[in-house]
């Protein structure tokens, strides 16, 4: 059972209410959530210390221009807040700063983690063409239902851990249908609890998991395998990674906005990475042509190397590729390939070590003994 | 392919182990495939998984992996992590359907001569069954 905080607002100002209350008794030094900028033109995550700029803030709206992982992680990276802050992130966005935390970029040291059981975010083309708006309202009626939103990001709708685990206070939004209303708010840790104290509502007692989750925790899961299926890359070979890379542009924004993307300078952005031409000769005597930019299949695999472990499936990649390449789809499959061959689940608890640079002596003895 | 066709194998070896038993090889006049290029890292924990990647997006045929044995590695657990490097990148090749079978990890001491030409042999002609890579006449890697 976990404490239950019950908010007589909707769900969109119940949250709001508690970020007011949190900045305005001083509990808290600042709030970082998402705030709309020129009449919402604009929605960008915003850190905020003085209460009447919550105005405009949108700390629900389906949508995610960063991943806030990162963001907390570069705030912290130097050293941990002074001061309390409250963040507003969406479960993906926990997990990504958790795995960020492990390896020392960023601290989790006065923040105070509010989220919610996650329906998804829409496409950011979704901002930029105007039908951002237009969908919320099919949005909230589907996360009362408990229906699948068939136009957010494939990778909410096929994610499996849109329960936070990491979070202090959760405001429980699926298959809540009176969520116009009523906002219902677990305090899950301690720290959760302090903060919210005196805070106008009724306090109950409630289990979070409810059937409502179960049946999305199904729809997720169904989804996911569908989605994983279609991709069909373990069948195909060179000629599948060609299919599907082949068109990228080498722009690399899908790295620039990975929040697990650790390296300060990325290795393929780097001087050692750089094509001399004389590398490409015997490439050239023997295949009579190349691709310009080549490297490209490269840097895939390499960044499978690097990150698959630590994959969360946030879908920013996707979201950002100008040729539509469903590479968040390709990530969170080979990552969770990855993940289980270490037993590993990203983001879940900040004491399990990332299973690089760790070992047994005992693990995986038949490896290199044939 | 035609007849001909001569596996393109890339070993990276420990320097103080397995390039020590290539070399014990080499002299005791052991014989090795000659389709093996060695080249040689301070460790098999030195071995990127990145220069494994790029070989095989070279078209390399086969990629071996050696190192000291478990316990003895000179730097304590570079073959530790190797070992946890070597699972990831099958898990990658396999996940992509890259014949993760052509890439294979060791453990030879510097006076295990004999190992050595064994598993290097025996690793050329499993490769020679398998054939040569789709990857090396691909001109969109
Ligand atoms: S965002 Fe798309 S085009 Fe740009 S590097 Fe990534 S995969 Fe390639
Ligand atoms: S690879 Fe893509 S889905 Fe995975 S964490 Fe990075 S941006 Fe998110
Ligand atoms: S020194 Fe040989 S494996 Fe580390």
């Amino acid at each position: 059972m976990s404490k239950l905080l019950k908010i007589n607002k909707g769900v969109d100002e119940g949250t709001k209410a508690l970020l007011e209350y949190l900045l305005e008794k001083d509990k808290v030094e600042g709030v970082i959530t998402l705030k709309t900028i020129n009449a919402n033109q604009g929605i960008c995550y915003s850190l905020i210390t003085k209460p009447e700029e919550l105005k405009d803030a949108v700390p629900l709206i389906p949508y995610m221009p960063n991943n806030e992982g990162k963001l907390l992680s570069r705030l912290t990276l130097r050293e941990p807040l002074a001061d309390p802050i409250a963040v507003v992130a969406r479960p993906c966005e926990l997990r990504a700063f958790i795995e960020l935390v492990k390896r020392n970029q960023g601290s989790l040291k006065n923040y105070l983690f509010i989220s919610h059981t996650c329906p998804g975010v829409y496409p950011l083309e979704t901002n930029v063409n105007g039908s951002l708006e237009k969908k919320i309202s099919q949005y909230w009626n589907k996360t009362k239902n408990t229906e699948l939103i068939q136009d957010t990001r494939p990778a909410c709708k096929s994610c499996i851990h849109f329960i936070p685990d990491n979070a202090d206070i959760i405001v429980s939004l699926i298959g809540e249908a009176d969520l116009d209303n009523n906002c219902n708010i677990f305090l899950s840790t301690n720290k959760g609890e302090e903060f919210a104290a005196g805070i106008e509502g009724e306090i109950g007692e409630k289990e979070l998991e409810s059937k409502e989750i179960n049946l999305m925790q199904n729809k997720r899961e169904e989804e996911r395998k569908k989605l994983f299926e279609e991709t069909n890359i373990e069948t195909k070979g060179i000629e599948g990674l060609i299919e599907y890379f082949g068109k990228c542009i080498g722009c690399h924004g899908c790295s620039n906005v990975c929040p697990i993307c650790y390296c300060n300078l990325c290795f393929f952005d780097s001087q050692p990475n750089e094509t001399q031409p004389s590398w490409s000769e015997s490439d050239l005597d023997r295949k009579g042509a190349l691709r310009l930019p080549s490297g490209t299949i490269f840097y895939h695999l390499g960044r499978l190397a690097h990150i698959s472990i630590s994959c969360i499936g946030c879908g920013m990649c996707t979201d950002v590729c100008p040729v539509n390449i469903p590479i968040s789809t390709i990530f969170s499959k080979v990552g969770e390939s990855v993940q289980k061959a270490f037993d590993y689940s990203p983001g879940m608890d900040v004491e399990e070590p990332v299973p690089f640079g760790i070992y047994k002596e005992e693990e995986f003895t038949e490896i290199g003994e044939q | 392919m035609n007849d001909e066709y001569t596996p393109r194998i890339v070993g990276f070896l420990c320097n103080w182990c397995s390039y020590t038993g290539a070399d014990l090889a080499g002299v005791s006049r052991l014989k090795v495939p000659p389709s093996l290029r060695i080249i040689r890292v301070m460790c098999s924990g030195r071995i990127d998984p990145l220069f494994v990647l790029k070989a095989f997006l070279k078209g390399i045929d086969g990629v071996m992996m050696m190192g000291c044995h478990p316990g003895e590695c000179h730097y304590q657990k570079g073959n530790y992590n190797a070992r946890r490097r070597f699972i990831l990148l099958q898990k990658i090749l396999e996940a992509f359907d890259l014949e993760p079978e052509r890439l294979g990890i060791w453990w030879v001491s510097a006076s295990e001569a004999t190992k050595y030409a064994k598993v290097t042999t025996e690793f050329a002609k499993e490769i020679e069954k398998i054939g040569p890579s789709p990857v090396a006449n691909e001109i969109f890697l």
